[in-house]
């Protein structure tokens, strides 16, 4: 999910609250409920069943300890994934960071079409992770993709599907193609959200607007810049199933696959369930991890705010 | 002073092109007929096939599915975007106003609970999710669908926040003005976050509508496929068929987005703001 | 209408800070009375504490005869205008007034009657109709006073409800205030940090300090008489000069300088004596004033005329804290003249040199 994993914790009382003791409860009661179900119970599971070895004929389980794990870490199949996770992760944060970045600043600066810019360049927010993974699949079909036709000019025969480096290349820009609308919405409002009289100072200080760019204008975005990193990490590693799964057709073979995915590859199709459950609770730590360095950050945040 | 110059805009409009070309292209090739698309590849002019295309998606089962249709998709996704949106505003909402309004005991102890939400995405946990789903029978219902999305609790944020820069003074006036906790909610609490339910509406129905991997798995009967499901049954005729239907796959990806896109680009100040704002 | 009754109210926060520390006040009925005070004085908790917006710790807060300690908000028969004035925002003027009457199922026609009836004594019957966001500022304020009346409560809680306004307005807003309240004779709390607000509104003030009372009293006395250091320095403006002196046989003696000279009435060791701007006169310098309260030496900073009237501020040769002085708007004193300044005796007040109480 994109948006937020945020929370603000300081200054989060009310000076005056109601005292009634039953009303809370009660407001409460369906949320509770609900993430008691389907998220702590689910969860709690995945952390069980990861020490246990699941019979594949369904008689029973047997404690294995922490064997699921080493397994796990120890195994090439998951080094190789998890090579494959890191570079495809940094290539779709930083390209569309960067791409998201560069066209922010210029939609910041023109007046003329301001507001159509904005609209042409966001509007690929709204559509589904799958949906850009098939017209991904399509532009980069071996006989009909133009993409193909057009690398073909350069000499590149490219076999996605077939070829481990050509279908990552198709992940990857699907990847960064349906992710740059939601940091250009970021970037341009925290663009807009630095004071008019900050940017008119600079520009009496610093002549060279490429200089003013990197010495005032980037550092004020910064926090912005900080919070999107952790949100596209995300991303990357997570809400890329959709994306991932239908130019792979389903079918990954040979093929890059995240380390999410390979959850879902061992769990459903492998019915190695201590083994994927394993790789949950890798994953946990990890979203963990990246969630604590965001509350870190956010402190950073608010000295600019 | 800015000074704009000329390659501003043509930076601009190379993004412009990046983000639209492919769905232009996608869009046109929907409107061929499938032989012309096999033979020459994705075609770049408008067709003659767009009516016969987009009505054969939308009306006859049994094209990349085997019983259901376009139309009965387009329902189901309805179904799960604005059920989830709903669902999620109503039970965020109230969680949020008990987080923020009451003083009570363990008070912190469900905050905590509810954040911890935050942590896993649907994904991680996913395997042990479906079975707990399947073992309370809702394979293949609305509400299998859609409750447990609601699990994670970024709705109940969104609005914890926004209540807790709502003056205090309000719920002041209001207490002297006689109001208890529920006609505060109602009178003076609901109405104040109008805009903000708007946007947050907006971001959770393209979120629900959205969704692949949890009705790939929750729902096997088609009469419970949603657009974005369907997506997944194109990639499984098209293994092993001699020429796909390329353009009946375009339409439907057309159709799957056509209606978030529009609802993000006819109410996209109150998004962007919802976006924005809530994640400060 | 009723009166007010604070007995020994303590407001003690978590971790043991005390905001107010056994504060007890007699209100009359039909009262205006003033709280004032800097900021972290206790004011704001202690009228919250009135309205039921805030616990009270220990002590005993009642309205009428009735003890309210326990009593909602709601049920205390008071009203209250806020600093930011708390309106609605989504509901119009006249639901603003309404809302409170509604909530205690009072007839339609009686709601539609009261707020008319407010709308006409606050002049705001052409905006019923609005949004407060389509109101100016003063606007708002009276909107605000109207939810207030149309309450027709034993008691209006005033929390700083100028503070937002600008100068003018808050000026025109304070007479209304004051006029109101004398028409309506409804009993008054009223909390501001403005002590020229306070003077003016107040039938008596409440001087605050760190959570206790300095001083109750009437404006005058209390400008008259202040009870401490504090108060002195607080009320009034620009403030009251105050001097660390000491005893030099049978006068006195400025601490660490000298130009000061006067008889050392009440026989002890250290004192704080002040002197207010306008009690300063000029004399001829080396003249004999034996009967003068106090006399000073002192050389002229700056002459800063304000219109009406000016003022000069001056120090001792030797150093020592800046005087200001009250002078004619015709006078034209440059800076290093040399001045000699003498106070009545009368005029001049000693204050304890170690509790800063009024001797």
């Amino acid at each position: 999910m994109v948006h937020a994993r945020l929370v603000r914790f300081g200054g989060a009382m009310k000076k005056v609250q109601f005292n009634t003791r039953s009303v809370p409860y009660l407001l409460l009661l369906p949320q509770l409920s609900i993430v008691a179900i389907f998220f702590l119970w689910p969860a709690a599971e995945a952390v069980r069943s990861s020490f246990y070895l699941e019979d594949p004929f369904g008689f029973g389980a047997t404690f294995v300890g922490f064997d699921n794990f080493i397994d796990t870490v120890t195994s090439s199949d998951y080094a190789r994934v998890a090579r494959f996770t890191t570079v495809f992760t940094l290539l779709v944060t930083f390209l569309s960071l960067g791409i998201a970045l560069l066209l922010a600043v210029k939609a910041d600066k023109v007046l003329r079409g301001a507001s159509s810019y904005k609209t042409l360049l966001m509007w690929v927010y709204a559509v589904a992770p799958p949906v850009a993974g098939l017209i991904g699949v399509m532009m980069f079909d071996q006989h009909v993709g133009p993409m193909v036709d057009f690398f073909a000019l350069f000499g590149w025969e490219m076999q996605i599907g077939v070829n481990y480096f050509d279908t990552g290349f198709a992940m990857t820009a699907t990847a960064i193609w349906k992710q740059i609308p939601v940091n250009f919405i970021f970037f341009l409002s925290g663009l807009q959200g630095i004071s008019k009289s900050v940017q008119e100072a600079a520009s009496i200080d610093c002549r060279s607007g490429f200089r003013r760019f990197w010495t005032v204008t980037f550092p004020l975005l910064a926090p912005t810049g900080f919070f999107l990193l952790i949100i596209n990490i995300t991303y990357a590693m997570f809400d890329t199933f959709g994306i991932i799964d239908v130019v792979l057709k389903g079918e990954p073979g040979n093929n890059p696959v995240t380390l999410v995915y390979k959850v879902f590859l061992d769990g459903f199709r492998g019915n190695d369930l201590g083994g994927s459950s394993a790789q949950s609770v890798i994953l946990m730590i990890l979203v963990f991890v990246l969630t604590v360095i965001q509350f870190r950050l956010i402190e950073r945040r608010v000295h600019y705010t | 002073m800015k000074r704009i110059k000329f390659s501003d805009h043509v930076i601009l409009l190379a993004g412009v092109f990046f983000m639209v070309a492919p769905v232009a292209l996608a869009f046109l090739t929907s409107t061929h007929d499938a032989v012309t698309i096999y033979k020459s590849g994705m075609q770049f002019t408008f067709g003659d096939q767009f009516l016969q295309n987009y009505e054969t998606v939308l009306t006859r089962a049994g094209g990349f599915t085997k019983e259901v249709d376009g139309l009965v998709m387009l329902k189901n996704s309805l179904i799960l975007g604005l059920g989830f949106a709903i669902g999620k505003i109503i039970i965020s909402m109230l969680a949020a106003y008990a987080i923020v309004y009451f003083r009570f005991p363990f008070a912190s102890l469900c905050f905590w609970v509810i954040f911890c939400t935050l942590l896993l995405p649907l994904e991680v946990r996913i395997l042990p999710s479906y079975e707990i789903v399947q073992g309370l029978g809702m394979v293949n219902t609305y509400s299998g669908l859609i409750v447990p999305l609601i699990a994670s609790a970024t709705g109940t944020f969104f609005f914890r926040q926004f209540f807790l820069s709502v003056p205090d003074e309000l719920l002041e006036a209001a207490r002297i003005d006689g109001a208890g906790p529920w006609k505060f909610f109602i009178d003076i609490l609901v109405p104040l976050s109008k805009t903000m339910i708007a946007a947050i509406f907006i971001i959770m129905f393209v979120y629900g509508w959205n969704q692949y991997l949890w009705p790939t798995l929750i729902t096997t009967e088609e009469s419970l496929f949603t657009l974005v499901r369907g997506i997944k049954q194109i990639m499984q005729v098209w293994i092993g068929a001699q020429i796909p239907d390329f353009n009946e796959a375009m339409a439907l990806a057309i159709l799957a987005m056509l209606p978030p896109v529009v609802i993000v680009v006819i109410f996209q100040s109150w998004f962007i703001k919802g976006l924005v704002e809530s994640d400060k | 209408m009723a009166t007010i009754t604070l007995d020994s109210v303590r407001k003690v926060y978590a971790g043991n800070v005390e905001a107010v520390k056994g504060v007890s006040i007699d209100i009359q009925d039909g009262e205006f009375i003033v709280l004032v005070g800097p900021s972290g004085c206790g004011k704001s908790t202690l009228l919250r504490m009135v309205a039921g917006l805030e616990d009270i710790t220990t002590g005993e807060v009642k309205i009428g005869e009735r003890v309210v300690n326990n009593v909602d908000p709601a049920d205390r028969d008071i009203a209250m205008v806020f600093q930011n004035y708390a309106l609605y925002p989504h509901m119009s003027v006249y639901n603003n007034l309404a809302y409170g009457l509604k909530n205690r199922g009072m007839a339609k026609g009686e709601i539609d009657r009261r707020v008319k009836e407010a709308a006409r004594i606050l002049e705001i019957g052409e905006y019923l109709d609005r949004k407060p966001r389509a109101l100016s500022g003063g606007q708002r304020q009276r909107v605000a006073m109207g939810r207030a009346i149309v309450r027709e409560p034993a008691a209006f809680l005033f929390d700083e409800p100028l503070s937002n306004l600008d100068a003018k307005l808050r000026v025109q807003m304070r007479v209304e205030i004051k006029r109101l309240q004398k028409s309506l004779g409804t009993t008054s709390v009223y909390v501001t940090h403005d002590q020229l607000e306070a003077m003016t509104l107040a039938d008596r003030l409440v001087v605050l300090n760190k959570g206790n009372i300095e001083q109750i009293g009437a404006p005058i006395e209390v400008y008259d008489r202040p009870a401490s250091t504090f108060v002195a320095s607080f009320i009034g403006s620009p403030a009251m000069n105050l001097l660390p002196v000491s005893a030099n046989g049978s006068g006195l003696q400025l601490e660490g300088g000298e130009g000061l000279s006067g008889p050392n009435t009440y026989g002890r060791d250290k004192y704080t004596v002040g002197i207010r701007p306008e009690h300063l006169r000029v004399v001829d310098a080396g003249s004999s004033h034996p009967d003068a309260g106090l006399s000073l030496d002192l050389v002229v900073n700056v002459l800063e005329p304000v219109g009406a009237e000016s003022f000069v501020y001056a120090s001792f040769a030797k150093g020592g804290p800046e005087m200001v002085i009250r002078v004619s708007n015709h006078a034209r004193y440059q800076p290093g003249e040399k001045l000699q300044l003498i106070a009545d005796a009368q005029d001049v007040h000693f204050f304890d040199g170690g509790n800063g109480k009024r001797i």
